[in-house]
């Protein structure tokens, strides 16, 4: 029985897999272009770099054009549906304050959620803390946001 | 193949981002990593503390397989595809952190002035650390999405609510790099 459920849980997360393969590729980019480099997220904010600017630079010009054809409906997705991109969250308080309060510990850890995780399999145990803190952030504002401004 | 050993320049990571991004949005998913901080509180019982924890996490399971492989390409790219793991940077940058009191920046990925156990060991290295982690959680949260989710998803899809939000990313990245850092360095 329990051998049963076991293969029975492997097939029903094997059309998942991809997702692992995907983010494995994501881990090896940002970590070979330097991106979880904390001294890369520091030379940015100090304008004495091209390569921060190049590379979320370079994802937005080419995301710009993939996005026009899933919008135009010129690609569709793995079963022929329309790839709708969701909205975000409109609110200017939400969206200034929320954003400088992530800049602040961007900057500051020199990462931001992606690398974090990377880091972790590169082997730096210190980036547990930082993730730890991003888990009770989150927590926090759970709590909170019903007193912010959004 | 040998420049897959050297670093990675940025008009190759750059497309290879978009690549990723374009396969999870073909596959019916998106692209966003910070919402994996919300699934992992979940996890963790954060539902004790908001109801809104208390969804079905098992509905992300895709994307914390893929952040699982993050960390499995962190670990394969510093092992197998790494041959020097220093980070070439401006001579003006290496300067400016010398006076702040970093030593031999660049010479690796990461600071030891912040990331070595010796200084997590500190009480002022692991509130830094921690405060970190507090700040990117909290903010990300708070704007509804981090640099995939914003700077790159939705400046490619001409969302307003993102430019707002990276150009609250450069505020605070500005203050804490211009102004923050000189203090607690």
């Amino acid at each position: 029985m329990v051998y049963i459920a076991i293969n029975l849980l492997i097939l029903k997360e094997m059309k998942n897999i991809k997702f692992l393969i995907l983010g494995i590729l994501f881990g090896i980019i940002l970590s070979k272009a330097e991106i979880i480099s904390w001294y890369r997220i520091y030379e940015m904010f100090k304008f004495q770099s091209f390569h921060m600017y190049g590379v979320i630079g370079s994802a937005v010009l080419t995301g710009m054009i993939v996005f026009y054809f899933f919008n135009k409906g010129l690609i569709k997705s793995y079963i022929g549906e329309q790839i709708i991109i969701a909205p975000k969250k409109k609110g200017f308080y939400r969206n200034i304050f929320g954003g400088i309060i992530f800049g602040l510990g961007w900057a500051l850890a020199g990462a931001c959620p992606g690398p974090m995780f990377i880091l972790l399999g590169r082997g730096v145990a210190t980036i547990a803390i930082v993730l730890f803190g991003g888990l009770i952030g989150t927590t926090l504002y759970h709590m909170l946001k019903s007193k912010l401004p959004h | 193949m040998n420049f897959i050993f050297e670093p990675w320049a940025w008009y190759v990571a750059g497309p290879m981002i978009t690549l990723v991004m374009f396969f999870l949005f073909y596959f019916g998913k998106k692209f966003g990593v910070s919402s994996n901080l919300e699934t992992l509180c979940a996890i963790g019982g954060a539902g004790k503390l908001s109801d809104f924890f208390n969804f079905d996490w098992r509905k992300n399971t895709w994307n914390l397989l893929f952040i699982l492989g993050t960390i499995i390409g962190g670990f394969v790219a510093f092992q197998f595809l790494t041959i020097d793991a220093s980070v070439d940077l401006n001579p003006q940058t290496v300067q400016d952190l010398a006076d702040l009191g970093f030593q031999n920046a660049g010479a690796q990925y990461l600071p030891n002035e912040i990331f070595s156990i010796d200084t997590m060991l500190t009480l002022k290295g692991f509130v830094i650390l921690i405060v970190a982690g507090i700040l990117v959680g909290f903010g990300s949260r708070y704007a509804g999405g981090c640099t995939s989710g914003h700077a790159i998803v939705g400046l490619s899809n001409f969302e307003l609510p993102s430019l707002i939000s990276v150009i609250g990313f450069f505020i605070g990245g500005l203050i804490m790099t211009w102004f923050i850092l000189p203090l607690i360095f």
